[in-house]
């Protein structure tokens, strides 16, 4: 495997670590940090200085009963905590969790080009995409922040190449067609906070059917 | 937190509450929970650091760190009613001495943090307690924090080197 080059930026990992960031991202996010230490420790190292103004934070007095409730609790039994759900193929940890640990259904966009929504809503929409070696995804641009990470084959675009473990951040004024390197299938996982705006007629007149 | 892990010791428990409970409960207000609500996810957080003391590893994390991720994962549970997606986990060492200069050197850079917090100007230092707190959405954090995070991200990084490198030699055995 080759070495990641394309990490996430300063700014959303900061947003991650604060617990700021919307849960389609903080999906993209953690699967990128399942992958990559140098991201793993930034992660880390945001939680100290959070761990810091912790410390220093101006303090609220709790309850007088609540330490005694605490104590009385501490050998009271507890369920087990589910097992965290294991990365499974290519599919980091966090990916499988959302799948709800089977493999993904996808769904046929045409051309070889398949997805599979793993969650959609006020936030914004997390999905798989499946793109055969040699195939484009349609051109489109994007409303809000994009991230597509490579969990499978690699992309190239006008912006550069993107191998397995690279994110790639796409804004409003990116506008861009990634295709698929020749290879094994190419399969990314892509968050967007708003519908991505296809180019072309009728991709446009698909989106609704598709829910891109 | 040490003594928490290793022996269950409920005195040092104590005096990790007594330290804890209320910064927990002062950033919970901060972020908006009454008095009631924030002193229901108090219990939850200061609980699940009792039941999960196992997991602490010095080495990897500053107890204000862990405890920081854990009320931050409360909240997000509780208030959005949702779960944040976490990264895997690394497997952990079974009963592996830790490496004292490893824990040292944490420590030392987390207090050059608190340091470089206390330098800053009082508006610099309340948008880093927005920052962490989450009240700023990834649009407005700028490029950079304010807190030079270079060189404890590189302390990480060897931590999670020594680590990896360890879990490879237990895979050879
Ligand atoms: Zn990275
Ligand atoms: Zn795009």
């Amino acid at each position: 495997m080759s070495a990641i080059s394309h990490h996430i930026p300063e700014p959303l990992m900061a947003a991650y670590a604060a617990g700021s960031l919307p849960r389609p991202y903080a999906l993209v996010v953690a699967a990128h940090v399942s992958m990559c230490d140098a991201c793993r420790a930034t992660v880390a190292a945001h939680e100290v200085a959070g761990g810091v103004v912790l410390d220093e934070m101006v303090k609220a007095p709790v309850e007088e009963d609540l330490k005694a409730s605490v104590l009385a609790l501490l050998d009271a039994p507890v369920d087990p905590e589910p097992e965290p759900v294991k990365r499974s193929g290519v599919y980091p940890g966090p990916v499988m969790e959302a799948l709800k640990g089977r493999p993904p259904r996808w769904k046929s966009l045409g051309m070889g080009v398949k997805q599979c929504i793993l969650e959609t809503g006020d936030t914004g929409s997390v999905r798989l995409l499946h793109i055969p070696g040699g195939r484009a995804v349609p051109d489109h641009s994007h409303n809000g922040l994009e991230l597509t990470l490579v969990l499978q084959g690699s992309f190239s675009d006008e912006t550069g190449r993107f191998g397995v473990g690279d994110v790639e951040v796409g804004d409003e004024d990116l506008e861009h067609t990634p295709v698929a390197d020749d290879g094994p299938p190419c399969i990314c996982l892509a968050a967007t906070d708003a519908p991505l705006r296809f180019n072309s007629l009728i991709p446009r007149l698909l989106q609704p059917v598709f829910k891109i | 937190m040490l003594a928490v892990r290793d022996r269950q010791d409920r005195a040092a428990f104590g005096a990790l509450f007594d330290y804890y409970a209320p910064r927990v409960k002062g950033m919970l207000m901060r972020k908006g929970c009454g008095h009631g609500q924030a002193d229901e996810i108090v219990q939850d957080v200061m609980l699940t650091v009792w039941r999960k003391a196992a997991m602490f590893d010095p080495q990897r994390a500053q107890v204000s760190a862990w405890i920081f991720q854990i009320a931050r994962n409360r909240h997000i549970d509780v208030i959005r009613k949702e779960s944040r997606p976490m990264p895997e986990e690394l497997a952990q060492e079974p009963d592996a001495e830790p490496d004292a200069s490893q824990v040292l050197g944490m420590e030392q850079e987390a207090k050059q943090l608190k340091e470089a917090l206390a330098r800053l100007k009082p508006a610099q230092r309340e948008m880093i307690e927005a920052a962490y707190l989450g009240e700023l959405s990834h649009r407005e954090l700028s490029e950079k924090t304010g807190l030079p995070l270079g060189t404890i991200k590189s302390r990480i990084r060897l931590g999670l080197d020594k680590l990896r490198h360890e879990l490879k030699g237990m895979r050879a055995e």
